[in-house]
């Protein structure tokens, strides 16, 4: 099975790296959701990880923030070792300031209640006590080109964009290292999706913030990543720069999954049985 | 009168529910009393505030003393003295309502608040914390909720004498597992929306998150659960007053009330008796429909 | 005779400002399939939805939709129960959601004809073998419970169940969304197979312009509760003739493109509670102009080429390409 692993599967500890994945494994039940996945995303890398339902980028996704513990495998940020274990007080906000992490669905990821300004200032205030939040909130605002009138609005008063773009300035007010964008743009529509993932863009340009990008959709992946995984059963399957992987994938999955975008003289009859084979071989191999 | 109805099956504690099918507990009875067009819930949230209102006003426009029996004057019908007529002992009934509708009205609000803290501090206990403990306050509530209430109030009556206090604890401990249900069922299926997973990722405890996001969100859904549990307590504390039980024999009730004109009844006389049961069968309608409705109504806003 | 006609469908619902449909027109012909582009709130999954007459409550609907000839806004109860078992079936977006999780999938499929008399029971169960067949399942599926399988099948048992009246129309609601992309395909290609071997007419609803393309003979994109342009999907896709459409395709991340900005639509849809004056688009539109804001476009043809239409006063200044009109979000 041709294999790429050379661009980002780095084996070894890179001090230059942002964030290092190695030997990360999790399993549920019988299940192995994340089987064997390394990865190293440079500072101010962007990489995307792209898999379908139970690929396991989610759960590498959440393994990473912390709200899903690793069977085995390490995660550094910067060298340091990045676990959930710490329970007290400093590793919580030290883990916080190192991964921040915007979820897929803006309309279930802000509390209701919350006005836009106190969601930005009770961040703040837990992780910066003592300091001017105004003027910071101001900025966070401004940064994810929200007017100040959204600031005192609440969540079922703004758009769905306008919330992911609350969603980004909130995880932006840490300051953090990586942020992991999880399915970021997939709840919005075509038009919306665009501003946000320009604003990224802009984004990662003024700030040097690493993006683990977890995506179902190659368009995104092309638009956003230097350097992508394809995930398949807990698996990569392959890795490599994002022009090359896309442009001339060699795993039969990313070809598939490279196939399946719908575009004028799209052959669907001819995915369906190459999704098949794929299956086939799968259990011939088992 | 009746114990406490069951309530549906709790959701399995592996599925929580979604937020908006953690429907209110009710019983089978007033459950088909529900407001679907404003004017209803408008008139009842209008008697639910006179009646309160009344009662808190009740020594100053009572027109006469509630205990001064007048036995010449025993049964007399509506006049212009007695706007009610007067009972058995010759007791104006009139004096008698609006006075007893501060014990009526007191017992079950000392009910729904204890209820209230007791039910929603398991229910989040459990909820949250889950596992054993979950394990435990579960089964607790649950071996409360197989124990009749009112045998329970019987019970603590019989050992610790009169006085509303005791059947005001017995009902709370009674009512508190619809509230603990509800309350668990409702964190469990605020724990898995993203906000909170948002929350913990920037750092925040789980104790900061629970307290300062997943129950505020949860407390209007509660607190109508509670409106329509008011209802409830106010028949069955009502129940053991005609028993004889909790108020004290000279305390103006109107459980009470209807024990004492039940008699008067079969004499032909059945007005000193049925005014009170209209009072409680109004206040509790009323009660009711206005918690339907809130609980309608966030249901709705959640969504 | 069109299987499908909408003309001048306006839909009106309670507190809002405007009609949420405004003029639709929309013709589907036996054996066609035509697809609906919008994004949220644009109005598509009404538009699918008024043709079963599936509608809100409050709602008032003008103009006249036809299934087969038959008007469904002006049917009575029992036409309309017969419209919804034989003439014409919706596949859901989500099967799991739209599948009664308690049946099992043999109930599922036999239970409206059987009930509403169509087929006998028996010729229900060997109609419902049949369909799995030719969804590409076997009849054990009968006997299963919908978690019993996946997203992808169970979507194949949803197409089999709209196909149980031999319908002459199949409406799809976004049937693909909710299933993997490898999964989109084997679906997509099953409704082509389905509307071939059946004759059906289909209505693709979907907000994937790309997808739109790849499979229907005509596509209609919708904005704010009307057509802004429609036309044959090759044609409409290489030339589009709305402004709407064009930065539609510019928007969409590609992956065979090369990296780096997208040109983003600024701005938002307009909000239902706001009344329109002129073109829907006007505010977020590179070329509008004053007369936008003032004269609603109507449908007018390409030259050489009626079938296709856009609804925009400034067609013809939209070449292949907007040129350094690139959009900051």
């Amino acid at each position: 099975m041709p294999d790429r692993t050379s661009a980002t599967a780095a084996p070894a500890a890179s001090p230059e790296a942002l964030l290092e994945v190695t030997g990360l494994c999790r399993s549920f039940g019988d299940v192995r959701a994340v089987d064997d996945v390394s990865f190293v995303l440079p500072p101010g890398g962007s990489l995307g990880i792209v898999g379908e339902s139970g690929s396991g980028k989610t759960t590498t996704a959440r393994i990473i923030v912390g709200l899903e513990r690793a069977d085995s495998g390490t995660v550094r940020v910067r060298g340091q070792a990045h676990n959930g274990t710490g329970r007290g007080r400093a590793a919580r906000l030290a883990r916080a300031r190192r991964v921040q992490m915007v979820f897929q669905d803006p309309y279930l990821s802000l509390d209701p209640r919350a006005p836009v300004r106190a969601v930005l200032a009770e961040t703040l205030k837990l992780h910066f006590p003592g300091t001017d939040h105004d003027a910071r909130i101001h900025e966070l605002l401004d940064q994810v080109g929200l007017g100040a009138r959204a600031a005192d609005a609440r969540p079922r008063e703004l758009s769905g964009g306008q919330r992911q773009r609350v969603a980004i300035a909130r995880a932006l007010a840490v300051r953090p290292e990586v942020l992991v964008l999880d399915e970021a743009v997939a709840a919005l529509d075509v038009s919306v999706q665009a501003q946000i993932l320009n604003l990224l863009a802009d984004i990662r340009e003024e700030t040097a913030v690493g993006y683990l990008f977890i995506t179902h959709d190659l368009g995104v992946v092309r638009c956003v990543t230097d350097d992508v995984i394809v995930m398949r059963s807990g698996r990569i399957v392959e890795a490599g720069r994002t022009g090359e992987v896309l442009g001339r994938p060699a795993h039969p999955y990313t070809r598939l999954l490279s196939a399946s975008v719908p575009r004028p003289g799209w052959d669907p009859r001819a995915i369906g049985a190459a999704r098949r084979a794929l299956a086939e071989e799968d259990a011939a191999a088992s | 009168m009746t114990a406490p109805a069951p309530a549906p099956a709790p959701a399995p504690a592996s599925t929580p529910a979604p937020a908006g099918a953690a429907a209110l507990i009710r019983r089978p009875g007033l459950a088909r009393v529900r407001a679907k067009r404003a004017p209803l819930y408008v008139a009842s949230l209008v008697f639910v505030g006179l009646v309160v209102l009344l009662a808190l006003l009740a020594p100053w426009i009572a027109p006469h003393d509630p205990n001064t029996a007048d036995l010449g004057n025993a049964l007399a019908p509506p006049s212009g003295e007695h706007l009610l007529g007067t009972d058995a002992a010759g007791r104006d009934t009139l004096s008698r309502l609006l006075v007893g509708a501060r014990t009526s009205l007191l017992g079950p609000l000392g009910v729904v608040v204890l209820s209230t803290l007791l039910g929603a501090a398991v229910g989040v206990a459990a909820g949250w914390r889950g596992g054993w403990l979950d394990s435990l306050l579960s089964r607790g509530s649950e071996l409360t909720l197989a124990f009749p209430g009112l045998l329970l109030a019987i019970l603590i009556v019989a050992v610790y004498g009169e006085g509303l206090m005791a059947p005001v604890v017995a009902l709370s401990v009674a009512y508190f597992p619809y509230v603990s249900r509800l309350t668990r069922s409702l964190v469990l299926a605020e724990r898995e929306r993203p906000y909170v997973a948002a929350y913990k990722v920037q750092g925040h405890s789980g104790l900061q998150i629970c307290l300062r996001h997943v129950v505020p969100n949860i407390a209007p859904v509660v607190l109508a659960q509670s409106t329509v549990n008011f209802g409830y307590a106010l028949i069955d504390l009502a129940g053991l007053s005609f028993l004889g039980l909790g108020v004290p024999a000279l305390t103006p009730d109107w459980g009470r009330m209807v024990f004492d004109g039940k008699s008067a009844i079969q004499s032909g006389y059945p007005l000193s008796a049925v005014i009170p049961c209209a009072a409680i069968i109004l206040t509790v309608v009323a009660f009711n429909v206005v918690g339907e409705r809130w609980a309608d109504k966030v249901a709705g806003r959640k969504r | 005779m069109t299987t499908l006609d909408i003309r001048g469908l306006r839909l009106r619902l309670p507190h809002t400002a405007r009609p949420v449909l405004d003029g639709v027109d929309l013709a589907v012909g036996p054996r066609e399939t035509v697809a609906l582009v919008g994004e949220s709130g644009s109005g598509k999954t009404l538009t699918s939805r008024t043709v079963l007459r599936l509608l809100p409550e409050g709602a008032v609907a003008e103009g006249t939709v036809e299934v087969a000839g038959q008007d469904v806004l002006t049917m009575t109860a029992k036409e309309l129960r017969d419209l919804r078992t034989r003439t014409a079936a919706m596949v859901f977006q989500d099967p799991r959601a739209a599948i009664n999780p308690l049946r099992r999938i043999g109930d599922f499929l036999t239970e409206s004809v059987v009930l509403n008399k169509v087929l006998t029971s028996a010729a229900a169960e060997a109609r419902a073998v049949e369909l799995l067949e030719a969804v590409g399942l076997t009849s054990a599926a009968l006997r299963r419970y919908p978690s019993q399988v996946s997203g992808g099948m169970l979507q194949r048992v949803m197409i089999a169940g709209s196909l149980m009246g031999d319908p002459k129309l199949l409406l799809a609601d976004e049937p693909t969304t909710a299933l993997d992309v490898t999964t989109q395909a084997e679906v997509v290609s099953l409704l082509g197979d389905m509307r071939e071997r059946f004759g059906t007419a289909l209505l693709f609803v979907t907000h994937d312009l790309g997808l739109a393309a790849a499979i229907s003979d005509r596509v209609s994109v919708m904005y704010a509760g009307r057509i802004v342009e429609s036309g044959p999907a090759a044609e409409l896709f290489a030339h589009p003739r709305h402004p709407y459409t064009k930065a539609l395709l510019d928007s969409t991340p590609d992956p065979d493109a090369p990296p780096g900005r997208l040109t983003a639509i600024e701005g938002q849809p307009p909000d239902l509670r706001e009344e329109l004056s002129g073109c829907p688009f006007a505010p977020r539109c590179v070329l509008a102009t004053a007369v936008c804001t003032e004269q609603a476009p109507q449908a007018a043809p390409a030259p050489g080429n009626p079938a296709h239409t856009a609804a925009c006063h400034h067609s013809d200044r939209l070449g292949t390409r907007l040129e350094g009109e690139t959009v900051d979000a």
